[in-house]
């Protein structure tokens, strides 16, 4: 329950009908898209401008109640689930294209902003917006910049954070700043945009971001490759890129997944091979037809039983859209699916992808693996059920072996979904404890009161250890 | 108001009559969220998307949090248009679960006397007999053509109607009355070769108020080469009485109409409402639990098939179809494009006319706005719907725009009635436009 001043103060910010705690309400934002996590908050609250964010912010820190800023809520790590309570903060009223600046190459935007909508008005315009998350039709561009999102063009034009030039942010304190700008190169000081972005709401609130724009690559050509064997196709993967070629979309599904994907979609995949690459190229038509040709080769090369290149647009379409739904067909299949996204270098794929068999089969567990091969990034996801605690049990123990395993081969708990409070308990086993020690001061100086999303990224008893030891102080 | 025993009991009806399994299939992943108006239309509202709808069921079920009237009223804005389901990945039948849910409501409620009262008239009275509707419907054409329209358009008793239902009262076609409505043959007979042999679904509004359009369906599965058997004793769909919580009636109404259909030597049955197809090829759900019905319900289920489809297996298309020029313009029925997934027939169809211009428009896929009874019982937000649509239409400059169900084209034409476009935009029936462009060798 909050404070009554409290409440009767952030409606005379927001307005009545921008202010909501019914039961109804809050149940509706007590979880996010991530299975097994659902924590009611207090209430939520949609403001109207950054100058009401201000004000909820400065409330929230003096009656110190948690504040979880809220997207399209559809993370996969319970990043917005309410663990604590708190307000939900919403950015549906800020869900403006604000510029699209054509001689620096940048669009500035309100955080409510989806991703694909923005993406559209700049193709429209000739320019091109790479970061294309599975679920950019409804996610914002505030979560893109908050989990660091990539997507399928990921390998060759990187992720989010390497299209944000400057942020708009209110800190704890109740504080705006703008950091970075429109600019190429800036090193004034601690790059403190790069620090915000993947800070899921931890730290600050983004009111607005200027982002990178490049422009549109004129053609494009896709490739579909089958393997009789896994390890081929893994094998392929590191093939083309030692070959130096960056194609711009290298995506992999396996058996398992390729079945669900073509029950779902119904484009004609093979459904009894053991896995396919998804290879995209873009760039000027003839270095297309050039690129395209030699990963041909490569994968005819590395045991392909078929290479066909998609002869129009709407068959390449066609295929794209067939490993966007790949997470969400596999869906259909049991009541839950736990998506992970470890990540490890490129050239250790095929060894990764054994050891994912190895570790299903050994706790018994239905592992579908799938993902973006290209940069390492696999999407290994457990068909379960949540209601079987036994074999729920098996399925966390299985991942927590995948984690180390990825670790072990120089890789990362996630690559892309960040951490929230489904990885917190394993961040140490990336950054060490040294590594814990300076996030967590950097956390305790922009939030003393841990205010910002609390529960998240850190485990609770460890930021609670924190907390004391800073009172000691 | 909802009393603390119905809540406890409509609560112990989710957990029991729920389907736990598909509400836990539900990944939450936001996917349905852009398609869905309610939640567009509501200022992106959580509570009025299918997410939120679906996790608040789950709460409900789960003994989470009560159904009080938030929850209701949350249910009760869902238009159960079912555009949340085709791009569902996990492949979620919404449609199900609202069916179920609103079913449980209304059972477990007492609405207020005079909801009751109105309910009893429509559910039980009306819809299930087909020579009342028709007698309605003869009512109406006498309302029209006797010039008591004109003085209650004069007199201005109409302004103490709700707006919405004003308007209604406007765009209600002219109703043809009882002898137009007089039996027709129970098999008919194709214009050449016999290619099919198909039944028809008359639908109680098509064939009472919508005569005409029944009459050029037929006529087109005619000249396409179907012999059509028309059985007697069927009655009406049961859709508005299922998507209303008035499953049980639904059921008897379904059972007759498989009784009607059942013997008869078809390949298909045919219909020409969206809404009523959908919901006949949803029998097989609507009875499974019925040991006895279940199977003969599935076979009918598996015969419904739109006439449009029919139409462009027969290669109606390649006839010589022609209007003069006007650009033309499809608005999806949602329950013939979500539940049965037609959408390409109705096109190739309209764009087989020499002559014409066919322009697609701007999410055609979306709710008119109509569903049912919704524009006027939730007319507030049916106009909100009504009013984007409206401005879609505009957009393609169409003058003529194409409908495959009786509740969209009354919608669409209460759009262009209010937006005083009535004398320039004409709203038809698939079926009506086909047969004007049909030019006989
Ligand atoms: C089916 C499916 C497919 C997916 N595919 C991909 C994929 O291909 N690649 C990928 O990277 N991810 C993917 N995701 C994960 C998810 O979509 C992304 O993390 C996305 O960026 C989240 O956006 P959102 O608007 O839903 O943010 P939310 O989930 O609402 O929030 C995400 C985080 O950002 C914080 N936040 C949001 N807005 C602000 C703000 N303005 N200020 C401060 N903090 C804020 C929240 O507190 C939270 O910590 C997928 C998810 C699903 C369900
Ligand atoms: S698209 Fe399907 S699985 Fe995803 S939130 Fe909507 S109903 Fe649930
Ligand atoms: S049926 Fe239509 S209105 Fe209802 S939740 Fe689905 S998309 Fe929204």
């Amino acid at each position: 329950m909050i404070d009554s001043n409290f409440r009767k103060a952030l409606i005379e910010v927001v307005g009545k009908e921008n202010f909501d705690d019914t039961n109804t309400e809050k149940l509706v934002y007590s979880y996010d898209a991530t299975p097994g996590f659902q924590a009611m908050p207090d209430a939520v609250i949609a403001p109207r401008s950054t100058e009401e964010i201000t004000e909820i912010v400065k409330l929230c820190n003096d009656y110190k109640v948690p504040i979880v800023p809220r997207g399209s809520g559809t993370n996969l790590c319970a990043g917005t689930c309410p663990l604590e309570g708190g307000v939900v903060l919403l950015f549906k009223h800020l869900n403006n294209i604000l510029e699209i600046d054509e001689e620096n190459l940048t669009v500035t935007v309100q955080p409510g902003v989806i991703t694909s909508s923005l993406i559209e008005a700049v193709e429209e315009k000739g320019f091109f917006y790479p970061p294309d998350p599975s679920s950019m039709k409804i996610s914002t561009i505030g979560g893109n910049i908050n989990e660091n999102s990539g997507g399928l063009r990921g390998l060759k034009y990187g992720v989010t954070a390497d299209y944000v030039l400057g942020l708009q942010l209110v800190l704890p304190n109740g504080e705006t700043i703008r950091t970075g700008g429109k600019l190429a190169k800036d090193v004034a000081g601690y790059d403190l945009t790069r620090l915000m972005v993947g800070s899921e709401g931890t730290l600050a609130i983004i009111t607005e971001a200027t982002l990178k724009l490049i422009p549109k690559p004129n053609d494009t050509k896709t490739l579909l490759a089958i393997f009789d064997r896994m390890e081929d196709a893994a094998e392929t993967v590191s093939a083309i890129i030692s070959n130096k070629i960056i194609p711009s979309t290298l995506e992999f599904l396996d058996n398992l997944t390729l079945n669900v994907v073509e029950d779902y979609a119904k484009v004609g995949l093979p459904t009894d091979v053991e896995a396919v690459l998804l290879i995209e190229q873009d760039g000027h038509q003839n270095v297309v037809e050039e690129d395209i040709a030699s990963i041909s080769e490569i994968c005819s090369s590395n045991k392909a039983v078929s290479v066909h290149v998609a002869e129009t647009k709407e068959e390449a379409e066609k295929l794209r859209t067939a490993r966007r739904s790949a997470l969400s067909a596999l869906a259909r299949l049991k009541p839950t699916t736990i998506l992970e996204d470890a990540t490890v270098p490129r050239s250790e794929i095929p060894k990764m992808v054994r050891s994912i068999n190895d570790i299903a089969q050994k706790y018994n567990v239905n592992i579908c693996t799938f993902g973006h091969a290209g940069d390492g990034n696999l999407h290994p996801t457990c068909l379960t059920d949540g209601r079987d605690r036994e074999e729920m049990q098996r399925v966390e123990a299985a991942f927590e072996e995948i984690f180390k395993k990825a670790i072990e081969l120089g890789g990362t708990i996630t690559g892309e979904h960040g951490v929230g409070v489904m990885k917190a308990q394993y961040l140490g086993l990336k950054v060490g404890a040294s590594g814990l020690d300076i996030m967590k001061s950097i956390k305790t100086a922009i939030d003393p009161h841990h205010i910002m999303n609390p529960g998240k990224v850190f485990s609770k008893e460890s930021m609670m250890k924190e907390v004391v030891n800073n009172d000691n102080t | 108001m909802t009393t603390p025993e119905e809540k406890q009991k409509i609560q112990e009806a989710f957990h029991q009559r729920v389907d736990d399994d598909e509400l836990l299939n539900c990944m939450r992943c936001g996917f349905c969220l852009p398609k869905c108006p309610t939640y567009i239309e509501s200022g992106y509202k959580e509570s009025h998307s299918p997410r939120g709808r679906i996790a608040l069921m789950k709460a409900v079920s789960d003994g989470l949090i009560e159904p009080d009237e938030d929850v209701e009223r949350s249910l009760e804005l869902c238009l159960g248009c079912r555009a949340c389901e085709p791009v569902c990945p996990s492949g979620v039948p919404y449609g199900h679960l609202l069916e179920e849910v609103r079913d449980i409501i209304n059972q477990n409620k007492k609405f207020p006397f005079k909801t009751r009262v109105l309910r009893k008239i429509v559910f039980d009275h009306v819809f299930p007999h087909h020579h009342r509707i028709k007698t309605l419907t003869n009512l109406l054409s006498y309302y029209q053509s006797t010039g008591m329209q004109n003085i209650m358009h004069k007199t201005g008793v109409l302004n103490m109607f709700p707006d919405t239902l004003a308007t209604m009262e406007k765009v209600l076609p002219q109703a043809p009355n009882k002898k137009k409505m007089n039996k027709r043959e129970t098999i008919m007979t194709p214009v050449n070769t016999k290619k099919k042999r198909v039944a028809f679904f008359t639908g109680c509004l098509m064939d009472s108020l919508f005569r005409e359009t029944n009459d050029a369906t037929l006529e087109l599965l005619k000249i396409a080469g179907c012999e059509i058997v028309i059985p007697d004793q069927q009655v009406c769909c049961g859709a508005l009485h299922g998507h209303s919580g008035e499953k049980e009636r639904a059921r008897d109404l379904a059972k007759k109409n498989i009784k009607a259909f059942e013997a008869l030597n078809v390949d298909y049955i045919l219909t020409n409402a969206g809404g009523c197809g959908a919901f006949l090829s949803d029998y097989d759900h609507l009875l499974k639990e019925d040991e006895e019905w279940s199977g003969r319900a599935k076979k009918l289920s598996n015969k419904i098939i739109d006439f449009s489809s029919i139409l462009v297996a027969l290669d109606f298309h390649q006839n010589h179809l022609f209007l003069h020029q006007q650009v033309i313009t499809y608005q999806d029925s949602c329950h013939l494009r979500n539940v049965l997934g037609i959408k390409d027939a109705p096109r190739r169809l309209i764009k087989a006319i020499d002559h014409i211009t066919f322009q697609e428009m701007k999410d055609a896929d979306t709710c008119c706005g109509s569903a049912g009874i919704y524009n006027i019982t939730e007319s507030e937000m049916s106009m909100k719907i009504l009013d984007k649509k409206m401005i879609n239409t505009k957009a393609t400059h169409a003058t003529t725009i194409v409908t495959s169900n009786p509740g969209c084209l009354l919608q669409m034409k209460l759009g262009v009635e209010r937006e005083g476009m009535a004398d320039k935009v004409r709203i038809v029936h698939l079926a009506d436009l086909l047969l004007e462009a049909y030019q006989p060798n």
